[in-house]
């Protein structure tokens, strides 16, 4: 669709926008327990406050279940994946996460969960833990450590592999209330869930406080994106109409820039399919006038691919 | 595939040194040069085709048909394609190989896979003593790789054994895993005495109950091992008990030892 033309979906506005996302490092790790409940257990709080690189150090979440034939060691399992905007970084985060939220969970193992990629210590350095009662097993070719713990043994694998990565590609839902905008976010969050190799950070998958670069306090290097902000839109320079009622965003990151582009794919199109009638007027996306990231994502073609 | 194969003419008056076999790569050479590589046979040299009828192709594959327990050192320091051994192999099968496979119908002499450090020796009847072990002189066994022996191992089995796994479908003798370093070995029968003697890490898998463990074992308790189901799916497919462990893993009886050598060693008995 030619520029300056509307785009206009089930009475939804498409901006002629870009999503601008940068390159990270992630992971992926799989954790088995017992039973689903633990695996949860654990894949929630490793991915605990991991929603922004900004001030978590990573951005972590829930990729899918497993089913037992799906997993190492027959048991069901929870895929979660970690981005960080270095291996370093990532590389801490993994073994502060694996040894504070995976070791202390009762029945949990961890394994690797990429295939290839940069090594990185899983268990490499947590197997310390086993005081010298630690064991190791090579099995076709992977090095597993068996820390003795109190109700029997943490089963974890040496290393993982860290690959590189898309982290911050969004999308923001203008709809005339809050409670439509939720509604549109969860249906969003619904669809994209069930694209491999994304992740949406936030809680529940959503954000209802974008950033802008920048402040008034020199202290802060982020602030309210106060154009998007409907409660101020008379003293602002917002870009929203009057019908505009609240917003929210959905950001994803993903192993791959089209992992990425699928996702936005999918949670922009369930809500289009809610469309104007429940409230939902315009999409756009968040970016810093392309400078920054090195990928964009464009929504008019994503969705018209 | 083609293969070379190698039909013994006739039982050797004396055992045989097959290890120029895989010394340098057959690939690439006539069957006349094949036929006239040296041979060792008991205190003289011999040409290959005194033993042997040559026909096939060389390359990656190797077969030796007609076999006896006097051709020794059968694919010693193969690193890749594959040896087929129709009838039984002398001594020193697969010693120090890295890589490839090697596959025996019968039965195999002492000191096989001595020092090996990858690849897959079956051996479909049993196995000799020092099977996988450390020959005199050298301080680790078996290194990486997987054999697998459907019948019986002697004594030894396992002697410092460093890496790899070592399935025995049958029984195995005495010493079985002593002054073992690390790995895997597992059997199927009834072990020997002194099972573990000196082991210092590595792990011991008993499907049946043993008659005893030296008393330097101490027992652990019974657990449901997530360990065991890696190796259960790692082994899954391969004949005998070892192919159809059960998914989700075993519980075992964890005996820990040699107490009287570091003590982190295993045995893990199948309840």
């Amino acid at each position: 669709m030619p520029a300056g033309h509307a785009m206009i979906l089930n009475g939804v506005a498409i901006d002629d926008e870009f999503a601008e996302a940068f390159g990270m490092k992630a992971t992926r790790v799989i954790i088995t327990a017992q039973d689903l409940t633990w695996a949860y257990h654990a894949a929630t709080t490793a991915t605990g406050f991991a929603t922004s690189v900004i001030a978590c150090g990573c951005e972590a979440g829930v990729e899918r279940e497993l089913s037992p034939d799906e997993t190492p060691d027959g048991r069901p399992g929870v895929a979660i994946l970690l981005f960080a905007m270095s291996g370093k970084e990532l590389a801490k985060q993994i073994e502060r996460r694996v040894g504070q939220c995976i070791l202390t969970c009762p029945t949990t193992a961890a394994y690797a969960g990429v295939a290839g990629g940069e090594p990185v210590a899983l268990g490499k350095n947590l197997r310390f833990f086993g005081d010298g009662f630690q064991a190791s097993k090579q099995v076709a070719g992977r090095r597993y450590w068996r820390v003795p713990v109190m109700d029997g043994e943490f089963l974890v694998e040496e290393s993982t592999g860290v690959v590189p990565a898309v982290g911050g590609g969004n999308f923001l839902v203008l709809a005339e209330t809050q409670p439509q905008a939720l509604a549109a976010c969860e249906a969003a969050i619904t669809a994209m869930r069930l694209v491999p190799n994304v992740i949406m950070p936030f809680p529940g998958g959503v954000v209802r406080s974008g950033s802008k670069v920048g402040s008034r306090y020199t202290a802060l290097s982020a602030s309210t994106n106060d154009a998007f902000c409907p409660t101020i839109r008379g003293i602002t320079r917002s870009q929203l109409s009057p019908e505009i009622g609240a917003v929210m965003e959905i950001v994803i990151d993903g192993l791959a820039a089209d992992d990425v582009s699928a996702a936005m794919r999918a949670g922009i199109e369930a809500i289009v399919r809610l469309g104007a009638t429940r409230g939902i007027r315009r999409i756009t996306a968040g970016n810093y006038g392309g400078k920054l990231g090195k990928f964009h994502f464009r929504l008019r073609e994503i969705l018209a691919r | 595939m083609s293969a070379l194969r190698l039909t013994l003419i006739s039982r050797p008056p004396a055992r045989v040194d097959l290890s120029p076999l895989t010394a340098q790569p057959l690939a690439g050479r006539s069957a006349a040069e094949i036929a006239a590589l040296p041979l060792v046979l008991g205190n003289r040299r011999v040409r290959l085709d005194e033993l042997f009828r040559v026909t096939g192709t060389p390359g990656e594959a190797l077969e030796i048909a007609g076999s006896d327990d006097r051709l020794d050192r059968i694919g010693a320091g193969l690193a890749g394609g594959s040896i087929v051994v129709e009838g039984d192999a002398g001594a020193y099968l697969g010693q120090r190989m890295t890589g490839g496979s090697i596959t025996v119908s019968g039965h195999a002499g002492a000191f096989a896979a001595t020092g090996m450090k990858g690849g897959e020796i079956r051996v479909a009847g049993n196995a000799g003593d020092f099977l996988a072990a450390a020959i005199p002189g050298d301080h680790q066994g078996m290194q990486g790789g997987l054999v697998l022996v459907g019948g019986n191992a002697g004594d030894r089995a396992g002697d410092r054994m460093r890496r790899g796994a070592l399935l025995v479908t049958g029984s195995a003798g005495d010493y079985c895993a002593s002054r073992m370093v690390a790995g895997t070995i597992a059997v199927g029968g009834r072990v020997g005495r002194s099972t573990g003697m000196a082991m210092r890490r590595g792990t011991v898998l008993l499907l049946t109950p043993p008659a005893g463990l030296p008393p330097t074992f101490n027992a652990c308790g019974r657990f449901p091992l997530t360990m065991l189901a890696l190796l259960a799916r790692a082994w899954r497919g391969l004949p005998g008990p070892f192919g159809a462990l059960p998914a989700a893993g075993l519980t075992v009886r964890r005996f820990m030892g040699d107490l009287a050598n570091d003590g982190k060693g295993e045995v893990l008995v199948r309840e």
